[in-house]
């Protein structure tokens, strides 16, 4: 059967004036592709017009139109498979493009924004004494907008810091139960089942809880950074558990065989063996943890307050970390009648915690190589 | 150095299932004593048991005893560790320390437990292992270099020289060929017939030309069927086994007409 209808392919093109190689069917030519897609990109927009041009039903038009006729033309040239080959090609590429357009559009709309207020002076200063008159004469006089993020900027870090002190070891040593010593038995399930419950957590419920925790112990309005590490280690430790215990998992078990066999003891070949084998899926595994709890707003709020002035003491009073710094000067700008600075400073601080983030997770992605075991001869 | 080894009507389990039954033998010391048997028949497990490590596997347990020189290794109040710091093992797959550099991986044993060694004993002691193991002319160039860097031969005997950097009495190893070509495994059986003169070697082997080649015991071992335990069917000098064995059954394994 197949060998007749490959027969039927190959007889259907005129015949070659030099011997073809008969294992090549018809195939498309280079630039068919990217002509369809040219064609589709002037019908879409001719058809977007018509409808009023817009550029989302132009892009919309234009993809469809190109997935259809590539499709087709594939289909008809080279074969079925070939054309749902092509296809699901398109629709992935589409689809992978779909997906970074918000990432591109939340990049240039922050550069945009957040590129004119950022300023040494902006990092280096805090909104100590910057009211709503400063602000009203900065838009007056048109000067340089007064007032920075340094508070906010020292209590990220700070918070942040403290919160990975906390769940590192608290996660790791889990982790570690979990997968050499709890192996599966009842205690090890529960541990895996709460840890899976925690993960699901709202950030603003492990906020009340460490309020509400220092408020028994410390008295009501017990609000510090230290509390706010404690609201974000509930929300960080599951995650370092998960990751940790992953990547502990895919150490091979003949390592730690190895060590067994050369008399090392079983806390040792943990320490000294499986933890530098995976050290840099764990240490990526921290890193992205805490990207992912620095940008946390609401636990801050009712944890550590709000704060104008630098305060880099985490067990007392009230602290700022940028995500608050930013809700409060988009929420109550400085100056009611003058929001533009202040809103200038939201964006730049928005800047400065993505620009963060991203240094966080380049961050992991050095020290996993660094930390990753030597190849070569 | 070198220790013999006796076990007496061993039972090994994994939890309720047992693998090998009552198994009694007599290894002496300073010889090469091979195991021999289809796949499947406990050979490795039993292996396993002669160094405790049978019970890293949740659930193993063994009832009977093994002594070396004399003292039973099950014996109440014996640490698994002191009985691993003397009876070493190769494994079957190659499996040196990623993390660790070829000298790092030598001295792994000393390290890992945390034992302070000065600079040049530790040198002295890499390069006597190295030796040991056939392999210090090909790595002494390069041993700050990553052990994983090495050919599979060159990391199985880096593996046997991180085990005699302990200097155990008695070395097991576990199929050490099975992951190897000829010439690696002609390399390893060479250093067999080496170590023989300062330690007792028990191998597991499924070549059978190896278990003649390098052993001065053979113990068949065989299994009745799927879910039956494992079981010493005949154990006598190697030039016995494969000439002229006393069973049936280890005849017709030698002679490859089995199953």
């Amino acid at each position: 059967m197949s060998v007749m209808t490959s027969n039927k392919h190959s007889a259907t093109p005129t015949p070659p004036s030099r011997k073809r190689n008969s294992l090549s069917k018809g195939k498309l030519p280079r630039w068919a592709v990217p002509a369809t897609a040219a064609g589709a990109i002037i019908i879409g927009a001719a058809l977007s017009t018509l409808t009023g041009f817009s550029v989302a039903t132009f892009a919309i038009y234009s993809a469809v139109l190109f997935v259809l006729a590539a499709t087709v033309l594939t289909a008809v040239v080279e074969g079925k498979r070939q054309g749902r080959n092509a296809m699901w090609t398109y629709l992935i590429y589409g689809s992978f493009l779909l997906a970074l357009i918000p990432l591109a559009s939340v990049l240039y709309t922050v550069l945009e924004k957040g590129l004119p207020g950022m300023s040494s002076h902006f990092l280096f200063t805090s909104m100590n004494g910057v009211t709503g008159a400063v602000d009203n004469q900065t838009v007056a006089d048109g000067t340089p907008v007064l007032g920075g993020a340094y508070h906010a900027l020292m209590g990220t870090l700070l918070i942040t810091l403290w919160a990975t002190v906390i769940s590192v070891p608290v996660g790791m040593l889990t982790a570690i139960y979990l997968v050499e010593y709890g192996k599966n038995g009842p205690l090890s399930k529960a541990i895996t089942f709460f840890v899976d419950v925690m993960t699901g957590i709202p950030s603003i419920v492990a906020g009340l809880f460490a309020a509400a925790f220092f408020g028994l112990i410390l008295g009501p309005n017990a609000r510090m950074g230290i509390v706010a590490a404690v609201a974000l280690s509930v929300l960080m430790i599951p995650t370092v558990v998960r990751s940790t215990e992953e990547m502990l998992k895919i150490v091979p078990n003949e390592l730690r065989e190895a060590a067994y066999a050369l008399g090392v003891r079983r806390w040792r070949t943990i320490l000294k063996v499986v933890i530098p084998t995976a050290i840099s899926g764990i240490a990526s595994g921290v890193t992205l943890a805490i990207a992912r709890v620095i940008g946390e707003t609401a636990p801050i709020l009712v944890t550590a307050g709000i704060a104008s002035q630098i305060n880099t003491n985490v067990f007392a009073n009230w602290m700022s970390t940028l995500p608050t710094f930013i809700y409060y000067q988009i929420l109550t700008p400085t100056s009611p009648t003058n929001i533009d600075p202040s809103v200038q400073r939201a964006w730049a601080a928005a800047l400065l915690l993505i620009l963060m983030v991203m240094a966080l997770n380049l961050g992991a992605r050095l020290i996993a190589s660094l930390f990753a075991p030597k190849k070569g001869r | 150095m070198a220790k013999r080894i006796d076990v007496n009507a061993l039972n090994v389990y994994y939890s309720k299932f047992l693998a090998v039954e009552d198994i009694s033998i007599n290894i002496e010391p300073k010889s090469v004593t091979a195991f021999i048997g289809p796949s499947g028949c406990g050979k490795s497990t039993f292996l396993r048991t002669l160094n405790r490590m049978h019970e890293v596997i949740p659930g193993g347990r063994v009832e009977g005893e093994v002594l070396l020189d004399g003292d039973d290794l099950y014996g109440p109040g014996v640490d698994p560790v002191t009985v691993r710091s003397q009876i070493g093992m190769v494994f079957q797959r190659p499996n040196p320390f990623p993390t660790m550099s070829i000298k790092d991986n030598v001295l792994a044993g000393v390290k890992l437990n945390g034992k302070k060694i000065s600079r040049s004993d530790a040198d002295s002691l890499v390069e006597k292992s190295l030796r040991g193991a056939n392999l210090w002319n090909e790595v002494k160039d390069r041993l700050d270099k990553p052990g994983s860097g090495l050919s599979g031969g060159q990391q199985q005997r880096l593996c046997i020289a991180r085990t005699i950097a302990v200097k155990p009495d008695v070395i097991l190893m576990d199929e050490p060929c099975s992951a190897l070509d000829p010439i690696s495994t002609l390399a390893i059986e060479d250093l067999i017939n080496e170590l023989k003169s300062d330690y007792t070697v028990v191998i597991v082997t499924h070549n059978m030309q190896q278990a003649a080649r390098v052993s001065d015991k053979t113990a068949f071992f065989n299994i009745a069927g799927t879910g039956k335990p494992g079981k010493l069917i005949e154990y006598n000098e190697t030039a016995a086994i494969f000439s002229n064995p006393e069973q049936k059954a280890t005849e017709d394994y030698v002679s490859g007409r089995f199953g």
